[in-house]
């Protein structure tokens, strides 16, 4: 395989189109680490990680093993994903503590703890989702979780203290920011230690949004499914919608047409530029420059009034399904797509001149919440997020050892990179990355194929796939395993904020406390998506 | 500078009559500012709360704001403390780890108050409704006295039903 040939792992490609995944067993805890410590020297991240209770589905494929949970991690390589399992006993399911070698794992093995009961044997023990609504030893994502009609109403909610880190010294103070935020913005709460006005520390509490997304996927069909991934993140409905059909597809084996997989992209796509413009108008505006949310805010709803148009739905929810796509369009919307992208464009690229050559907004952006490559690499950052920092890193577009999927393979992705690392550079790349979709999307209008627009998908008992697109924050990874009876057993919906949330720790470090809304914007990572 | 003005200048005032396509929503948008302002006398404050959405009624919440619907522009203000607010626009379903939060703020909300449940989700609990993690619809928290559906509903859906809530008040 791509890596550590001399590993005992026996890796077996992932069937269908999608982004390359190549799936494999390790058969002990400590060879997980050796595996993880082999990706992390390779230059390789930490992709997501996630619990499952196989004790129903009888043992895993490791002799000897009595019917227990399993483990998942998935890694992120120069040439794909590698998607590791482990099996652990039903009696004590502990696994070594990852975030060692990755820091990224630190909230993914408490959210797995809190979810599935399964925990590592070290390391930051503290809850994550749990803040006190059900108790302790009860674990949503067990079978046998089951509390007043199996969905656990009727718990006890006693919130509970979190043990923040504490920051000592003369002058040292905290400022608790949350779970409302001042704005129109998903609950969370940051809790800054400064001195005056300078950030010493910050350190964010997440799980607000936590309303049992995974609970409810288990032993829902496929179309169910689709609509609760298609709600994980709502700004990223088309990228979560997109990944987890992928997963659905490569389990089932399902052939997807041509014409659906660009009516998909051209969905994809006008998702990243309406983000993107909004984004843009955002920074401006956290930066006291009002003109540039008034104009972006314009841009971004003349967009979404096309896609209600042509999709009937402004953020094209529900759209792409399993299989293909719900709905179809014409050949007069696709010049209409056409012609707004020109227009479109040519706007944007005029405000592009009056960002840069703004004085005052320049002022704000340059050097504000500066991360390196390095730190990026350290954090599993993927996506904008990494992009800002140098990193090419696109899953869509072409890579040493990397071919990414169709359509994007034949479309030759043009990856935007700034070293900077700012908010400046976090600005530039999504400028750069509007004018590239507009070509694309451009492209895909003019060349769209004919044929049909959805294939059947007859689930498969007991397969499983993983789905990953590059999202217009990051990679949005989708992990789906069918049960015997051909119903979702277990889905895992990632999003890149789980990685790039620790980064925004660091961002704010060397700042003051006013420049952190524009930092955070300068990010835009989503709450609802890491929460679940 | 001068850049900066002329792409101001020529960019306009769109709140005013747009071109045929857009004229229907956009005669409704006027007709609707007018009416809420003309039963309120006066400025309207609105505190959002985000209490378990997936953050796709934030979205249009957000588009409020565009030139297109100006609602700030019109007097009707989203401010960042429940206790300056008229009206709660909660957007749900309310997590269980939200529950309480939504509680407070309601409760430093000054009377009269409005409380408006946004979205399938907040109206009813939506896709994800009652769970160990979710109340549900926000009235299973604090008391609601109108609900606009949608998922997410759209700008002018929103804008209708805060001038709903503000007229069943009068």
């Amino acid at each position: 395989m791509f890596l550590c040939d001399d590993s005992s792992i026996e890796f077996t490609p992932q069937a269908g189109i999608g982004a390359p995944v190549w799936r494999g067993h390790v058969p002990s805890g400590e060879e997980l680490k050796t595996f993880a410590a082999a990706v992390h020297l390779a230059g390789g991240r930490l992709a997501a990680i996630w619990g499952s209770d196989e004790r129903q589905r009888g043992g895993g494929p490791s002799a000897g093993l009595r019917a227990g949970f399993r483990l998942h991690c998935v890694f992120g390589l120069e040439s794909g994903h590698a998607w590791v399992s482990l099996d652990l006993p039903a009696d004590e399911p502990v696994y070594p503590d990852l975030s060692g070698i990755f820091p990224a794992a630190n909230r993914m093995q408490r959210a797995t703890r809190d979810m599935v009961g399964i925990a590592t044997s070290g390391g930051d023990q503290r809850p994550w989702l749990r803040h006190g609504a059900w108790p302790a030893d009860w674990y949503p994502l067990r079978h046998d979780a089951v509390h007043e009609a199996g969905m656990g109403v009727g718990f006890q909610n006693f919130p509970s203290n979190y043990d923040f880190v504490q920051v000592g010294g003369e002058g040292a103070h905290e400022i608790p920011v949350g779970p409302i935020h001042a704005g129109i913005i998903e609950p969370g709460h940051f809790r800054f230690s400064v001195v005056g006005e300078r950030v010493l520390r910050l350190e964010q509490r997440l799980g607000y949004q936590h309303k049992g997304v995974e609970k409810l996927l288990i032993g829902a069909d496929i179309g169910r499914g689709a609509r609760l991934v298609g709600r994980v993140s709502g700004d990223s409905t088309c990228a979560y919608a997109w990944a987890y059909a992928t997963a659905v597809e490569a389990a089932c084996r399902t052939e997807v047409p041509p014409r659906a997989l660009l009516l998909r992209t051209l969905m994809l796509e006008r998702e990243r530029v309406a983000n993107h413009l909004g984004d843009l108008g955002a920074l401006g505006n956290d930066a006291a420059f009002a003109f540039g949310l008034t104009q972006f805010m314009r841009l971004k709803e003349d967009w979404l009034r096309l896609n209600q148009q042509l999709f009937g739905h402004r953020f094209m929810m529900d759209r792409i399904v399993p299989g293909g796509v719900a709905t179809d369009i014409e050949a007069p919307a696709l010049s209409a797509i056409v012609e707004q992208c020109a227009a479109i464009g040519a706007t944007v690229k005029q405000l592009r001149t009056l960002y840069d050559e703004h004085p005052g907004l320049q002022d704000r952006f340059a050097t504000t919440g500066a991360i390196d490559a390095a730190l990026a690499r350290e954090l599993s950052l993927t996506g904008m997020a990494a992009r800002a920092t140098g990193i090419l890193l696109d899953g869509r577009a072409h890579r040493q050892g990397y071919t990414p999927p169709p359509p994007y393979a034949a479309l030759g992705v043009r990856p935007v990179t700034d070293e900077r690392g700012d908010v400046a550079a976090r600005v530039a790349v999504r400028f750069g990355e509007i004018f590239e979709s507009l070509r694309l999307l451009r492209e895909i209008a003019v060349g769209m194929a004919s044929g049909e627009t959805c294939a059947e998908v007859t689930p498969v008992a007991g397969a499983g796939g993983l789905g990953v697109i590059e999202a217009w924050r990051g990679e949005v990874l989708v992990g789906v395993q069918f049960d015997a009876d051909g119903r979702l057993a277990r889905v895992h919906p990632h999003d890149p904020s789980w990685q790039i949330w620790p980064a925004l720790e660091h961002a704010v470090m060397k700042d003051i406390v006013p420049d952190f809304p524009l930092i955070n914007k300068s990010f835009n990572l989503s709450y609802s998506g890491v929460d679940l | 500078m001068i850049p900066l003005l002329r792409h101001i200048f020529r960019t306009g005032i769109l709140t005013e009559p747009v071109p045929v396509a857009e004229d229907g929503p956009q005669r409704e948008i006027d007709r609707l500012h007018d009416e809420i302002l003309h039963i309120l006398g006066r400025a309207l404050t609105i505190r959002e709360v985000d209490a378990g959405s997936c953050n796709g009624c934030e979205l249009e919440i957000h588009a409020l704001n565009n030139p297109y619907y100006n609602l700030e522009g019109r007097g009707i203000k989203f401010v960042a403390s429940p206790r300056h607010a008229d009206m709660l626009l909660v957007t749900g379903p309310v997590t269980k780890n939200m529950e309480n939060a939504l509680r407070i703020a309601y409760d430093c909300t000054p009377d009269p108050k409005l409380v408006v449940a946004v979205g399938d989700c907040g109206c009813s609990g939506g896709v994800f409704g009652e769970s160990y993690a979710s109340c549900g619809a926000v009235e299973n928290v604090v008391g609601v006295d109108l609900r606009i559906p949608g998922c997410p509903p759209t700008p002018l859906a929103l804008m209708q039903g805060i001038l709903a809530a503000v007229r069943r008040r009068r």
